[in-house]
C-alpha cells in the first residue's frame, strides 16, 4: 500500500474539508455555551463525573445509547436495526478508516478529510492478509450501513412495518440532511468500487467494479464520482445544525451532563438545551402520546414542543399546556430526555404568582390544625384529597376494610380538604403551592401519625416528592392493603371473576408502584393484562396537568384508553386513582371499581 | 334636612354597552366554554377552597359576563385548581382553564 498522489491532496476534498471545519467550531461553540450556563456545584458535579468511576457508565451509557440503540431494539428489533447499523456503521467505518490511515500512511496522520477518502489516495502495491483484512471490514460495516439506509427509506413509505404508526413531520432542513444522509452511503460504494481496481477492495467494491468494467471506463467517472461524495457529506454537514441530526453529537454531551446528576432548570437553556438538541425526532413519542388519538392533537406531542423550544417559538407554552403530563413519552423516548420537566420549566416560567393568595389558610390555623387533633391519635392518618372526597365510594371501601382488620385510623379531612398542592404544580404554580404543602404538612406533623394513607396517586406523588414529612411513611392505600393482606390481617376468597388493572400514571410511571396493586388483585380476582405493559398504560383521559382539554377530548382519550384496556374481555376494570375510576366509570360498558372496594366485596 | 336614616341605594342596573367586556370575549375566545354556564352551582359546591374562604366559580363567571373583572378576581384569587370544579360541572366546563386564563390577564395588564 503506497500513496497514489503525492501531496496527498485533490480539489474535490475541499467541500468535505470546509463542512468538518463549519460543523467543529458549530459544536465548539454550543458546548461552550451549555459548560458556561452551567451553575458553579453543577460544573464541579461534571468534573468529579468525569474523573471517577463514573466514566466508565458514560461510556457504556454512549455505547448502547448513541451507537447501539439498545432502547429501541427493544420495542422493535427492525427499527432498532435502522439505527443501531447506521450508527454504529458510520462509526466503524470512520474509526477503520483512522486505523488504516495510522498503519499504511502515518505521514498524512491528522490530516482531517484522509481517512475518509483513504481510497482514492492509496493504490495496492501488493496483496497481503492485513490489507485483505481491513478491506473486508469496510466493505462488511459499508453494507451493514447500506442496508440501515435502505430500511430508513423504506421506513419513510411504509413506517408501521417498522413498529411506528405515525413518524415526524420533517422541516426543511431535516429534509436536506436527510437527503444527503441517503446519498452519502451509495456514492461512497460507487466511489470506491471505481477505485477499487486501482487502491483494492473487497466483496463488495471489487465486484462492482468488475462489473463496472463491463460497460464504463472507471477512470473517467472516478473524479465526478468522489467530487459528488464528497458534496454529499459536505451538505449533510452545513445543514447539520438546522436539522433533526443535530442529536448525534449532542446526545454525547447530554449523557455526560446527565451522569453527572445535573437537572434542567430553565425550559430552554444550559442542561435543557443538550436535551432539546438530543432530540432525534424519531417520532416514537407521537405514537405513545395519548393526545394523538384525538383528532390533531398529535401536533402537540413531545416532538413538536422540542421542536418549538429550540427554536423559541412563543407558541411552545400553548403547547405545554395541552399536555397530560402522563409520563408516557419520557418512559419511551430512547434518549431519554424529561420533556416532561420542560413543560413544567416552560408554565413555571409563565405562572402568574402573585395573583394567587393563601393567606386564608394560615389565618384559620387553629381551626385546620385542630381537625386532626379532635380525633384519636392513631397511627394511620388518612388523607382523602380533594378527588376521593368526589368519589366517597372508595374511602368508606377501604374504612371498612380498615375496621376488619382493627386498625385504627383518623380522617385528616372529613369537613374538606387544603389541596395537596400537585394540581397547582402541574400547572406551573411551584412557587405558589408552597404555602398549601406549608399547610398540610403542619397538620401531618401535628398529628404524630407513622403512616400517612392516601388514596390518590396525584397527592402520593407530591406527598413522596415535595413534602418534608420527617419520617412519615407516605403510602397509596393499594400498598397498604396489600400490607394487610401479608399480615393475615383480614381474609379474602378468590373470585371467579376476570379483571384488569389500569395503573394510574402518577402511581406508575410517576411513583413506580406496579407490583401491590397486582398483588392484591390476584389475591381476590383472576388478573387478565391488557394491550400495554404496565409501564405504557395510557392516560384516562382525566389529567388535571392539561389546561387545555376539552370534556369532548378527554373523552375520546378515554375511549382510546378503554379499547387498549379491554383487549382482553375482563369482566371488570379495576383501578387505584379516584381521577381514573371517575373517567372510566363514566364511559366503560364493563364494571369500574376502585381496587379497595373489590378488596371489600371478597372480604370474609 | 332631618335624617330618618333612610338612604337612596344607587343603582345595581348593569349597562352591557359600556361595561368592560374585553375579559369576557378574550375567554370566550380561547375555549369558548365559559358561555355554556348554566349558573347551576355545582363547582362552588364541590369547591374545596370554599371551606375556607369565598371562592365561588359561579359568581366568577357571572361577574366577569357583567364585566366586573376586578371582582371575579378578587373572588377565585384563593383557588387551590384542584380541579373538582371541572369533573362535576355538567356542561363540561374548563374551569381550570377559565380561572388561570384569569389570572394570567391580570398577570399580563397589571403586573
Amino acid at each position: 500500500m503506497k500513496e497514489r498522489i503525492i501531496f496527498g491532496y485533490d480539489p474535490f476534498v475541499i467541500p468535505f474539508t470546509l463542512g468538518v471545519i463549519f460543523i467543529l467550531l458549530y459544536l465548539g461553540t454550543g458546548t461552550v455555551r451549555i459548560l458556561l450556563n452551567l451553575k458553579r456545584e453543577e460544573a464541579l458535579n461534571l468534573l468529579s463525573s468525569i474523573f471517577s468511576v463514573k466514566l466508565f457508565k458514560t461510556f457504556k451509557d454512549i455505547l448502547f445509547n448513541v451507537l447501539l440503540h439498545i432502547k429501541i431494539f427493544k420495542r422493535n428489533i427492525l427499527l432498532g436495526y435502522m439505527h443501531a447499523s447506521i450508527a454504529f456503521g458510520w462509526f466503524m467505518l470512520i474509526f477503520i478508516g483512522h486505523i488504516e490511515v495510522i498503519l499504511y500512511t502515518p505521514q498524512r496522520n491528522g490530516v482531517i478529510y484522509y481517512p475518509v477518502f483513504f481510497r482514492y489516495f492509496v493504490m495496492e502495491t501488493s496483496q497481503t492478509l492485513r490489507g485483505a483484512f481491513f478491506f473486508f471490514l469496510m466493505d462488511l460495516f459499508l453494507l451493514i450501513v447500506l442496508s440501515g439506509v435502505a430500511l430508513a427509506i423504506y421506513k419513510r413509505f411504509r413506517s408501521v412495518r417498522l413498529g411506528m404508526k405515525r413518524t415526524t413531520r420533517l422541516k426543511t432542513g431535516d429534509k436536506i440532511a436527510l437527503w444527503s444522509l441517503w446519498m452519502i452511503f451509495p456514492l461512497r460504494l460507487l466511489a470506491e468500487s471505481f477505485t477499487a481496481d486501482i487502491s483494492g477492495g473487497s466483496f463488495l467494491t471489487s465486484t462492482i467494479n468488475n462489473l463496472l468494467g463491463e460497460f464504463a471506463e472507471s477512470t473517467l467517472y472516478m473524479d465526478t464520482i468522489w467530487w459528488a461524495y464528497s458534496c454529499a457529506l459536505a451538505l449533510f454537514l452545513f445543514a447539520l445544525p438546522f436539522s433533526r441530526y443535530m442529536h448525534i453529537p449532542t446526545e454525547i454531551l447530554l449523557i455526560f451532563l446527565r451522569n453527572a446528576g445535573i437537572k434542567s432548570t430553565s425550559s430552554r437553556d444550559g442542561f435543557a438545551e443538550s436535551e432539546i438538541y438530543s432530540c432525534s425526532s424519531c417520532g416514537i413519542c407521537i405514537d405513545a402520546c395519548p393526545m394523538s388519538v384525538s383528532g390533531n392533537k398529535s401536533e402537540y406531542t413531545s416532538v413538536y414542543l422540542l421542536r418549538k423550544l429550540r427554536r423559541r417559538r412563543q407558541d411552545s407554552l400553548f403547547m405545554a399546556e395541552q399536555c397530560l403530563m402522563c409520563g408516557k413519552c419520557v418512559e419511551l423516548c430512547p434518549v431519554e430526555i424529561d420533556s416532561c420537566r420542560l413543560k413544567l420549566l416552560k408554565k413555571r416560567e409563565n405562572f402568574p404568582n402573585k395573583i394567587f393568595d393563601y393567606d386564608y389558610l394560615g389565618k384559620r390555623e387553629p381551626v385546620v390544625e385542630s381537625r386532626a387533633n379532635l380525633e384519636k391519635k392513631s397511627k394511620v392518618l388518612y388523607y382523602a384529597g380533594c378527588m376521593t372526597h368526589l368519589t366517597p365510594q372508595i374511602y368508606k371501601s377501604l374504612f371498612n376494610i380498615m375496621d376488619r382488620a382493627k386498625i385504627e385510623y383518623s380522617f385528616m379531612d372529613r369537613d374538606g380538604s387544603i389541596c395537596c398542592g400537585r394540581p397547582l404544580i402541574l400547572s406551573g404554580g411551584e412557587n405558589t403551592a408552597k404555602d398549601l404543602v406549608e399547610a398540610n404538612s403542619k397538620i401531618i406533623l401535628s398529628s404524630n401519625a407513622d403512616i400517612l394513607l392516601l388514596s390518590c396517586p396525584i397527592c402520593f406523588k407530591v406527598f413522596n416528592e415535595n413534602y418534608n414529612l420527617n419520617g412519615v411513611k407516605v403510602m397509596h392505600h393499594s400498598q397498604y392493603i396489600n400490607l394487610l393482606i401479608k399480615e393475615e390481617k383480614i381474609k379474602l376468597k378468590k373470585g371467579d371473576f376476570s379483571v384488569v388493572y389500569h395503573d394510574p400514571c402518577d402511581l406508575g410511571r410517576g411513583s413506580l408502584v406496579y407490583t401491590e396493586p397486582r398483588e392484591v388483585i390476584s389475591a381476590v380476582a383472576i388478573l387478565k393484562d391488557s394491550s400495554n405493559l404496565p409501564n405504557e398504560s395510557i392516560c384516562c383521559g382525566g389529567s388535571l396537568a392539561s389546561r387545555r382539554f376539552t370534556q369532548s377530548e378527554r373523552d375520546s382519550v378515554t375511549l382510546h384508553s378503554l379499547e387498549k384496556l379491554n383487549v382482553n374481555n375482563p369482566q371488570k376494570l379495576v383501578t387505584s386513582c379516584p381521577l381514573c375510576l371517575k373517567s372510566f366509570a363514566k364511559l366503560n360498558k364493563r364494571e369500574t371499581l376502585d381496587i379497595a372496594q373489590l378488596v371489600e366485596n371478597q372480604m370474609i | 334636612m332631618v335624617d330618618f336614616g333612610f338612604k337612596l341605594s344607587s343603582s345595581n342596573r348593569i349597562d352591557l354597552d359600556s361595561c368592560d367586556s374585553d375579559l369576557f370575549l378574550k375567554l370566550k375566545a380561547e375555549s369558548g366554554t365559559i358561555k355554556q354556564c348554566i349558573a347551576c352551582g355545582s363547582c362552588a359546591s364541590s369547591c374545596s377552597a370554599a371551606n375556607f374562604t369565598g371562592v365561588n366559580f359561579r359568581k366568577t363567571i357571572l361577574l366577569i359576563e357583567r364585566g366586573k373583572n376586578e371582582e371575579a378576581k378578587e373572588l377565585i384569587k384563593g383557588c387551590m385548581l384542584c380541579g373538582k370544579c371541572t369533573l362535576v360541572c355538567p356542561r363540561g366546563i374548563n374551569t381550570r382553564e377559565i380561572i388561570l386564563s384569569i389570572n394570567q390577564y391580570y398577570k399580563k395588564e397589571r403586573f
